[in-house]
């Protein structure tokens, strides 16, 4: 059973965290992702930074702009996912990339480095189904799960597209627009996590959006599989530049409080090796 | 080759959101393109509000120190000053075909968002601009004018603060209003359906060309050149002549020289990859990030290129060549002094590889030069320069 498939089958719901790779910088970017695992996080999303990211909202987009101006490259983002694998070994890891960063490396290296790296998914912004008659056998081949994106503008005939593909478990976008904190989450996710819930058995995550501790609840309690936190973190990272240990604990106390808003507790955490500083 | 496909090059390329949008618009397009109600109120703006046809003005002075037969294809004539509001009138009138009750755009030089905001007045749509902090200050007569028009302009001040980073703005945008906001994207760039509703709003340029040239000469011409930048006014202007026996040039920013980090000539000198939504040429590094660009025209420093000018350099159907700042510059001065004609930066481009090629035609030649805008726009920012009007 691969990493993603244990996690959900003993855990619901998860809940997973998402940082861009370099950012603030490429040697404190483990450090980064060390302290959100220690927090609770138990999916970890690590973004390949890229200069044109459209389909992010502006914090995270910055934490992009941060990443490539401290000189983080793909490799970096490969080194970072090893030392998580080497930190967890039982974590899942989905890599969270735009496609040229993928085509331009060439598709089976880029899969090859992925699963050598220990990463267990690829989760692809801007490659809607239409285009992904390439990735989808690379992807298989080196035995990564390409995380499949649907959105609330999705129609059903291309959700059934799209979850004919899919595998790992299905990232579903709560909101139109891009990523980023909002007040509130939409009244809808409820509907939308039953719509696609009617057309797989694959776990079911929900992002965009979620970002204080009452949304992580209200996705948990529309019943989602995974609830999945981005911005609200990216912007601890940013508001403590220059204070690693204020940032170390930011983001300690805010994953937990966002966890706290998962009921009931999930259980046990994932078996790890003894901490590391980093 | 498969829809939205300009042989490997194009595609949709986008965040999972944006899909429903695209394909509302192509379904949408693929529709008003043979409503004949929709083809009689856009030939009644181009003709009417616009001023289409636009000459193609047979140039005395330019021929003679030339040594062939030059024609311009009058775009700067246009209302708004270029080519761009062919393809904003029929997307605004396409918007409310569609029931969209907001435009956004994006802006590089200026004349876009310009095309749009005038587009918006005339069929009372609400319209929002994204422009690069750069070239806000670069184009702050264009700026004026937009606001001018009752646009509302709006900076962006992400990556390179350039026309990528206002398209960038304008998407993200678009993912979050697509149900009542339609994107007037304002080149052959972007996902499938843009490039194809783009050209086709665009050829009227070569349309009336071919006309033109066949009334005037008799025949074909030998060449017809445009500037490059995404490649609307070029693809308008060559679509027509693509089955003829006709030299196609398109002339790319060649900046501080295609052997510098500056310029902006993505077919000459990058290469494929994806970009905005399609598969085409760009200027990236080895990992697949995008790189800055330098011209001197505002209009042509982009990075990519729209994903047909790809298919079209692959096979071979149009050369692509790059001329200078400097080149560019001179044409630009050239052109004023012995036609009394001043031509966007970006046009010039196309004027200064006309003067470096003509001598290879002969005095019979014909050559047709793609005037794609006028440079009142840049009048600034060249007196600025070193040299000035000079």
């Amino acid at each position: 059973m691969s990493r993603i498939d244990g996690l959900f089958a003993r855990k619901n719901p998860v809940f997973i965290g998402f940082t861009v790779a370099g950012d603030p910088g490429i040697e404190t970017s483990p450090g980064v992702a060390k302290t959100m695992i220690d927090a609770g996080v138990d999916l970890l999303e690590i973004a390949i930074p890229y200069s044109d990211p459209v389909a992010d909202g502006p914090v995270i987009e910055r934490a992009h702009a941060r990443a490539l101006r401290a000189g983080t490259t793909p490799d970096d983002v490969f080194a970072l996912v090893r030392q998580v694998r080497e930190y967890a070994p039982d974590l899942p890891v989905v890599l969270f990339t735009y496609y040229n960063i993928i085509y331009r490396r060439g598709l089976d290296r880029f899969f090859a480095e992925t699963a050598a790296a220990g990463a267990d998914g690829v989760l692809i912004v801007d490659l809607p189904v239409e285009e992904s008659g390439e990735v989808a056998p690379s992807a298989l081949r080196h035995g990564i799960d390409r995380i499949a994106l649907i959105a609330p503008t999705t129609s059903p005939e291309r959700q059934h597209a799209i979850l004919r593909e899919a595998s790992g478990f299905v990232y579903l976008i709560s909101l139109e627009g891009v990523t980023g904190e909002r007040d509130r989450l939409p009244l809808h996710v409820a509907g939308l996590v039953g719509a696609v819930r009617e057309k797989t058995d694959l776990p079911i995550a929900v992002g965009f959006g979620v970002s204080r501790p009452e949304h992580v609840g209200a996705v948990a309690a529309a019943g989602a599989n995974g609830v999945i936190v981005g911005s609200a973190l990216v912007r601890i990272v940013e508001e403590h530049l220059g204070d690693e240990a204020g940032m170390h604990e930011a983001l300690r106390t805010a994953i937990k409080a966002m966890r706290c808003g998962i009921v009931p507790d999930p259980g046990p955490d994932i078996p790890r090796r003894e901490r590391v500083e980093g | 080759m498969k829809a939205g496909r300009y042989g490997v090059y194009g595609g949709q390329y986008v965040p999972e959101t944006l899909m429903s949008a695209l394909i509302e618009l192509e379904e949408t397009y693929g529709r008003v393109s043979l409503d004949p109600e929709f083809s009689r109120r856009l030939g009644w703006y181009l003709h009417e509000y616009a001023g289409r046809e636009t000459p193609l003005t047979y140039c005395e002075n330019l021929s003679r120190d030339l040594g062939c037969r030059v024609y311009l294809k009058r775009e700067d004539l246009l209302h708004g000053g270029a080519h761009k509001l062919n393809n904003t009138l029929g997307q605004a009138l396409m918007a409310k075909f569609m029931g969209k009750r907001r435009l956004i755009a994006e802006t590089g030089a200026g004349q876009h968002g310009v095309a749009t905001a005038i587009a918006g007045a005339a069929l009372g749509l609400p319209v929002e601009v994204y422009m690069g902090e750069v070239d806000t200050r670069r184009q702050a007569l264009n700026v004026f004018r937009m606001e001018l028009l009752g646009a509302r302009v709006i900076p962006v001040a992400s990556g390179t603060r350039t026309l990528k980073d206002a398209i960038n703005a304008a998407m993200r945008d678009w993912v979050a209003n697509s149900r009542d906001t339609h994107y007037l994207l304002g080149s052959c760039v972007g996902p499938h359906p843009f490039p194809w509703i783009v050209r086709d709003f665009q050829s009227v340029i070569g349309e009336e060309a071919r006309r033109q040239v066949l009334e005037r000469e008799g025949r074909l011409p030998d060449t017809v050149v445009a500037c490059v930048g995404g490649g609307s006014n070029a693809i308008g202007i060559f679509y027509p002549f693509v089955n003829d026996d006709v030299a196609l040039v398109g002339v790319e920013a060649g900046g501080e020289g295609l052997d510098t980090a500056h310029h902006g000539a993505s077919l000459s000198g990058g290469s494929v990859g994806v970009f905005q939504g399609a598969l085409s040429y760009l200027l990236q590094d080895g990992d697949g990030q995008a790189l800055e660009t330098h011209s001197i025209a505002a209009g042509l420093d982009h990075p990519s290129v729209g994903p047909e000018h790809a298919m079209l350099k692959d096979s071979g159907r149009v050369r692509y060549e790059a001329v200078t700042d400097a080149e560019a510059l001179h044409a630009f001065r050239y052109l004023s002094r012995t036609e009394g004609i001043i031509p966007a930066l970006e046009s010039a481009h196309a004027v200064a590889y006309a003067l470096r090629a003509a001598g290879d035609l002969g005095e019979d030649g014909i050559l047709v030069i793609n005037l794609s805008g006028r440079g009142d726009k840049d009048v600034a920012e060249v007196a600025n320069l070193p040299g000035g009007a000079a």
